[in-house]
């Protein structure tokens, strides 16, 4: 699956479109690179020449601030040249206008796209019509996929819990509508975590969410019990309307996440929140805030991974490879399997 | 021209005809002698059939042809060319035109056109409603009058059940025959795959099979109470079949079709985002699929139909959900039924019933049969030679198909519509 759009003919990654169907060995390379480049955040000049020369377009035709943001701070500190453009994504915009926008883009030489677009499959579409020197990085398509926000998470339960084999991991929330949950969910797997579980009304799961190869529970008492990571997903305060719940008071009550309910989870448990958070709805401040919450460091990691992900799809000459290696090797690199909690 | 199909193996289900057996056909186009002519037949021309199926033109419940209305996608002219090849020699419409089949005129006007170009017979199904709005019921007896076989909403639910109920009752005074689409639309809500894995894992939006049974359940009971002949289109699901099959049981007049792609294709074809995959109702899972097979062994679903949906590039160019569904589908009716064949769910004979008799007797068009008497609308095919389906070999305008680059066996050498012969391959 994915084999002959998001890699080239040698096996390596071309596109970034989902996580489904990249090895255990891809992702390691990624978040490897990435902790090279956690370095260069910290550094008094935040740049490295790897992508000097190059262009990336930022292209959403759905608002955001976090991932947009980061993408482009990630793309400046590469020193390439980076413009971002928001397309209004009405409902009426038609594929046509889509693939013309893409192609009219495509005519001023640019060489990196990062999409992200409200329709499951709209990243595969780009990338199935670009010529073959041009990338695309998806940075959310729909329902789909959120291949960067997947890896930025293992990135972070990397740093703080160190081997995926011995973790219990839930996710929580609208798993339904939710694409962060569909990359998370492939990641781990492909990580080989000892137990996935996603928690969630039935209005809220997929029908088939358990042919994902998790386990699916309706009630926090057993979702949460013992994992080791928590990861919650945004809620959209909406889903009153297409009755998949009754109140956000109600929802609160069963799946918000209040220290009374992390405090089933192991002892050392981390949460995870992709953002932006409804505080009082599916999580509550004392636990956004608290000790056990990595939700801040997650965005910090967001810049290193799309980093190493841009330069890793764009290092497709030996020089850029060397300029990788040099980054790598120059950097302060922590530990590859993280500094615990203490 | 009088005619002698000469040496081909005649399969005639409808007469329970099958062996080698010559056709002789009239000046006027009827057939008049079956394997020994009629005293002082002497035929014009022969047709050498030698190692070749000679069977009834194929009829196809439901074929779009995009005119009026969407003619940058297909035209009657293009489409009837693409019929033929495919042996296909009789077509029904949907009347979702634009505008829609709900006037008398409408339903002419399609039927003239078609016959200038003289090669497909082509039915209209009138609209069941005013506009398909759901609301006023279009003039039945007028349509009836204008040659429509049969009445439906197309893809647009009635919603009202009052007004289904009336359209039922109504059809049901002047003895006509309802095609019902049944799915019901708020546990459609807008999904554009089957509720299942492959949804799950891509994100779509989800059809739940529920959306099928709910529809058909609701069509079931108002067909109980009014007695309506009705027709289920495009089955998708197995335990709608099992529905139909139980309200057959019961002695309902209730019959049923569904697609050959629904017969073959699972969800998991869509595979990345295959829009070519996206149809309605969607491909649902194996469980499915199998179920609709035993559906046509059985004799519940008694034909197969293209549910022809040509379109143009742009409309296949597009994420997922904003595609249009429908696939381009006559020329892989026959090449689809006979893989059937090949993988033993039906015999040839059976196969070409689904095709050929059994939808005329749904349609209640004097067709689908090679009796004496009968209009020579005839297929002929070469059941062995092999063939892949590319884009240049395909008649219609309409390219959007997931099968191309397969190998099919089986493929249409002669069609005759009333005894003339329209389509030859290779061409003479």
């Amino acid at each position: 699956m994915n084999q002959g759009l998001q890699f080239d003919d040698t096996g390596r990654l071309r596109h970034l479109l989902t996580i489904e169907g990249l090895s255990r060995q891809t992702i390691l390379e990624i978040l490897d690179t990435a902790e090279s480049f956690i370095s260069v955040g910290q550094r008094e000049i935040k740049k490295i020449p790897l992508l000097r020369g190059k262009t990336v377009v930022n292209l959403f035709f759905e608002f955001s601030t976090r991932t947009r943001t980061t993408f482009e701070i990630a793309a400046k500190r590469l020193s390439a040249d980076v413009i971002n453009l928001s397309v209004g994504s009405s409902s009426t915009a038609k594929g046509e206008t889509l693939l013309d926008t893409i192609r009219n883009l495509e005519a001023m030489h640019t060489d990196l796209f990062v999409v992200r677009h409200g329709e499951s499959g709209a990243a595969h579409m780009i990338a199935r019509h670009v010529p073959p020197h041009v990338r695309i990085i998806n940075a959310g398509d729909g329902r789909h996929a959120h291949p960067t926000q997947g890896l930025l998470d293992m990135f972070t339960i990397r740093r703080y819990k160190g081997d995926f084999g011995k973790l219990k991991v839930a996710i929580v929330g609208d798993i339904l509508h939710s694409r962060v949950a569909r990359s998370q969910i492939h990641a781990l797997k492909t990580l080989g975590v000892a137990e996935l579980r996603v928690v969630a009304p039935k209005t809220l799961l997929p029908t088939a969410v358990e042919k994902l190869g998790v386990i699916s529970c309706t009630r926090m008492e057993d979702g949460l019990d013992g994992v080791d990571v928590v990861m919650m997903l945004r809620l959209q305060r909406e889903r009153m309307q297409g009755a998949h719940i009754p109140s956000e008071h109600e929802y609160f009550n069963l799946f918000g996440l209040t220290p009374a309910k992390l405090a089933l989870a192991a002892k050392e448990a981390i949460v995870l929140h992709p953002g932006p958070m409804n505080r009082g709805l599916e999580i509550d401040s004392a636990v956004a805030d608290g000790p056990q919450s990595v939700i801040l460091p997650q965005v910090t990691y967001g810049i290193a991974v799309r980093m190493a992900v841009m330069a890793l799809i764009m290092g497709g000459t030996p020089g850029n490879r060397e300029e990788t290696r040099g980054a790598a090797a120059g950097g302060v690199r922590t530990s590859g399997t993280g500094r615990k909690r203490k | 021209m009088s005619l002698v199909i000469q040496g081909g193996r005649l399969i005639d289900p409808a007469n329970r005809v099958d062996g080698k057996k010559d056709l002789y056909i009239d000046d006027n186009g009827f057939v008049v002698g079956v394997g020994k002519p009629p005293t002082g037949f002497k035929a014009r021309n022969t047709l050498l059939a030698q190692d070749k199926i000679v069977c009834p033109g194929l009829v196809d419940l439901r074929a779009r042809l995009r005119e009026p209305g969407l003619e940058y996608k297909a035209t009657i002219e293009s489409e009837v060319h693409a019929a033929v090849a495919a042996g296909i020699t009789t077509l029904c419409c949907p009347p979702d035109t634009l505008p829609v089949i709900d006037t008398p005129a409408m339903a002419q006007m399609l039927q003239s056109r078609a016959w200038r170009f003289g090669l497909a017979f082509i039915h209209p199904l009138g609209a069941l409603t005013q506009r398909l709005e759901g609301k006023l019921l279009a003039d039945m007896e007028a349509l009836d009058e204008a040659g429509c076989v049969g009445f439906t909403n197309a893809l647009s639910p009635v919603t009202d059940t009052l007004v289904m109920r009336r359209a039922l009752e109504y059809a049901t005074t002047l003895d006509l025959t309802v095609f019902l689409h049944a799915e019901d639309p708020w546990l459609r809500n807008g999904g554009c795959v089957h509720e299942g894995e492959v949804g799950t894992r891509l994100g779509l939006p989800g059809i739940p099979e529920a959306a099928e049974t709910v529809g058909v359940a609701r069509d079931l009971a108002l067909i109980e109470q009014t007695g309506c002949r009705a027709h289920f289109c495009g089955l998708s699901s197995a335990r709608a079949a099992t529905m139909v099959a139980a309200a057959q049981k019961k002695g309902l007049p209730v019959s049923a079709d569904t697609t050959a792609h629904h017969l073959h294709l699972t969800e998991h074809d869509i595979g990345d985002f295959n829009t070519l995959c996206h149809v309605r109702p969607p491909l649902r899972g194996q469980h499915d699929r199998e179920g609709l097979r035993k559906a046509i062994s059985n004799g519940t679903i008694a034909a197969i139909c293209s549910d022809h949906q040509p379109h143009e590039p742009d409309a296949k160019l597009a994420p997922f959900a904003r595609s249009e569904p429908g696939i381009s589908a006559l020329e892989t009716l026959l090449p689809l039924s006979l893989k059937l064949v090949d993988e033993k769910l039906l015999t040839l004979a059976e196969a070409i019933a689904l095709l050929t008799h059994k939808p005329a007797e749904i349609i209640g068009v004097e067709t689908g049969h090679l009796g004496l008497g009968a209009t020579a609308d005839i297929c002929i095919f070469d059941p062995e030679a092999r063939w892949t389906l590319t884009e240049d070999r395909l008649v219609s305008r309409g390219h959007n198909t997931p099968f191309l680059g397969q190998t099919f066996h089986g493929r249409v050498t002669h069609t005759l519509v009333g005894g003339k012969l329209v389509y030859e391959f290779p061409p003479a």
